[in-house]
């Protein structure tokens, strides 16, 4: 190897969406930017925060919005922390039993996963439900602080479900998701891709919504740096996210589908069959045994302007984690976030100009942020 | 005997779970739990009520452990992460080793400060002893651990040979594991405990 590469760190989680850093390591885009780039595989999130707040790595593959935590002081270990570039949108779905699946298709969820319509029909299932004083629903979601446990909350309270008092909503790992479903200790869940596809092959689940139908084209994994970092690396950090860039153009275009999948599938990344990975990448999903959709943009891998964080969707997660009680509002919180999702470093050194960073969000139901 | 700290200690690798509780019995803890499976994680620490929990990093539950500890009506009393946030050097050292720990809010520095020492330690002093038999199982055949867990049996149980490798047997059948890793998990324990 080039003893004149910078060596960068990275931990990664071995997920779908870790293919961009999988892939600016093994196909040489972090070395064409003078980079030696190393990665490390993580076993949970909470170890991800942990090594990047002592220092162990550079940079990390990251859920959204567990930058802003950090920034926040809202977990432990927390340091003043940058979300320069995003990873990875969409990708994730709510799955639900079977069980509870053919109630709410009684109660007219329709098939093809809209959130409307499976969350009103969830909501009329609830309601018989407490009637019957029938035990709560349990959910399950992947850490408090990511896209999943805001995406199954915002889905749930826009059909006047109370995710606090009408379920339960607990945390578990992605991989035991399917199982737990299974063994009747969760109702539904919402987790990233190929846990959803799982239950629906093993015959135990059913899609009965999807990110990319909740908030279209949203940041769902960062690059998570520590502020400390950040400044004292920023041409190091600009080349990286050129490479991250090029990488993801790379994962993005079809033909490599299938080379993605293999390098994804490898033991030492996720160590799962290569098909299970091309499924999700394809963006074809099955939603059910004999229901197919295709979803354009399930799944993407951000390059040129969408990899670009906007304040907007830092205040997104921030308004969520407060109205979720999980951080009190104030106004300097609110610059703060600002500042963990400024596109500034991304779109300079991507040379990208003349970009409209005051995007709108507009969710499923109608609501702008 | 109130004022006496109950510590939990999570951790999925038997053999070096045993190695940080008899570390803490040592330290004269006598309120020292042992758990190396999540199933009914909730309602065990909701009874046990500890005081300070020690978990492995290699632990995929982590995140689930420290959800709880933030919401759940089972657990009574609030718990931080590691003694004090200002302790910058305790926190890296334990990372470092592959240890993390959690303590009830309000307990004093001191008093939890050498359980975080004494775990950080042997965890070290684990993560050595695992990569040194790694090398000398490199060099030689699982033949040779297994002989020398033979040894260790037949000197501190005066077994003789045959029944130093039946008991062997018999111990990886009963736990479903391979006759190589239970030798070699005997001879970690036994050049830490001191055979």
């Amino acid at each position: 190897m080039d003893t004149n590469l910078r060596p960068v760190i990275a931990g990664f989680i071995p997920l779908l969406d870790s293919a961009v850093v999988v892939a600016a390591a093994e196909k040489g885009f972090a070395e064409q930017e003078g980079i030696a780039l190393k990665l490390i595989r993580e076993t949970s999130w909470a170890n991800i925060r942990d090594r990047i707040s002592v220092g162990h790595f550079d940079v990390a593959h990251m859920l959204a919005p567990m930058p802003i935590a950090a920034s926040l002081n809202l977990t432990s270990l927390a340091v003043p922390m940058r979300a320069p570039m995003l990873l990875g949108l969409g990708g994730n779905a709510i799955t639900v039993s079977t069980g509870l699946w053919s109630d709410m298709a009684r109660a007219g969820a329709d098939p093809f996963g809209d959130p409307a319509s499976t969350g009103k029909a969830l909501a009329d299932v609830i309601a018989v439900r407490q009637e019957a004083d029938a035990p709560l629903l349990h959910f399950g979601v992947v850490h408090p602080f990511s896209g999943h446990a805001y995406e199954l909350r915002y889905w749930l309270a826009a059909a006047g479900i109370d995710p606090d008092r009408d379920v339960e909503i607990t945390v578990l790992a992605p991989q035991v998701m399917a199982d737990a479903l299974k063994g009747g200790q969760l109702d539904g869940y919402c987790v990233g891709e190929p846990w959803n596809t799982a239950a629906v092959d093993a015959g135990t689940g059913r899609i009965a919504t999807y990110k990319q139908a909740i908030w279209p084209d949203s940041p769902e994994k960062v690059l998570g740096v520590t502020e400390k970092w950040a400044h004292a690396n920023p041409e190091t950090l600009a080349a990286l996210m050129r490479a991250f860039s090029a990488a993801a153009d790379w994962c993005a275009d079809l033909r490599n589908n299938a080379e993605l999948a293999d390098i994804l599938s490898r033991p030492d990344i996720l160590g799962c069959p290569a098909e299970t990975c091309l499924a999700a990448l394809s963006g074809q999903l099955r939603l059910g045994p004999n229901t197919k959709k295709s979803v354009p943009g399930f799944l993407s891998f951000a390059s040129g302007v969408k990899a670009a964080p906007m304040p907007a969707h830092g205040k997104w997660f921030y308004r969520q984690m407060v109205r979720w009680g999980q951080a009190a509002h104030s106004e300097a919180a609110l610059k703060d976030v600002e500042k963990v999702f400024a596109p500034e470093a991304y779109l300079s050194a991507l040379g990208l100009e003349d970009v409209v960073t005051d995007v709108v969000i507009e969710m499923f139901d109608g609501e702008k942020f | 005997m109130s004022d006496e700290l109950s510590i939990l200690v999570i951790d999925d690798n038997k053999i070096r779970a045993s190695i940080i509780e008899q570390g803490l019995r040592d330290a004269g803890h006598e309120k020292v739990i042992l758990v190396d499976q999540m199933d009914w994680l909730v309602r065990q620490i909701s009874e046990i009520n500890p005081d300070v929990i020690v978990i492995d990093l290699e632990n995929p539950n982590r995140d689930q452990l420290e959800h709880m500890f933030q919401v759940s009506r089972a657990v009574r009393r609030p718990i931080a992460m590691f003694v004090d946030k200002a302790d910058s050097h305790s926190i890296e050292a334990a990372v470092d080793a592959g240890v993390s720990a959690y303590i009830v809010d309000g307990l004093k520095r001191e008093r939890v400060k050498p359980i975080l020492d004494m775990a950080i330690s042997r965890f070290r002093a684990f993560s050595k002893l695992s990569e040194e038999l790694e090398e000398v199982r490199t060099e030689l055949a699982d033949r040779k651990t297994i002989d020398r867990a033979k040894g260790i049996l037949m000197r501190s149980k005066g077994l003789s040979e045959q029944e130093a490798y039946d008991l062997l047997r018999r111990t990886a059948m009963n736990q479903s594991r391979k006759i190589i890793e239970v030798a070699q998990s005997l001879v970690i324990a036994s050049g830490l405990l001191g055979d």
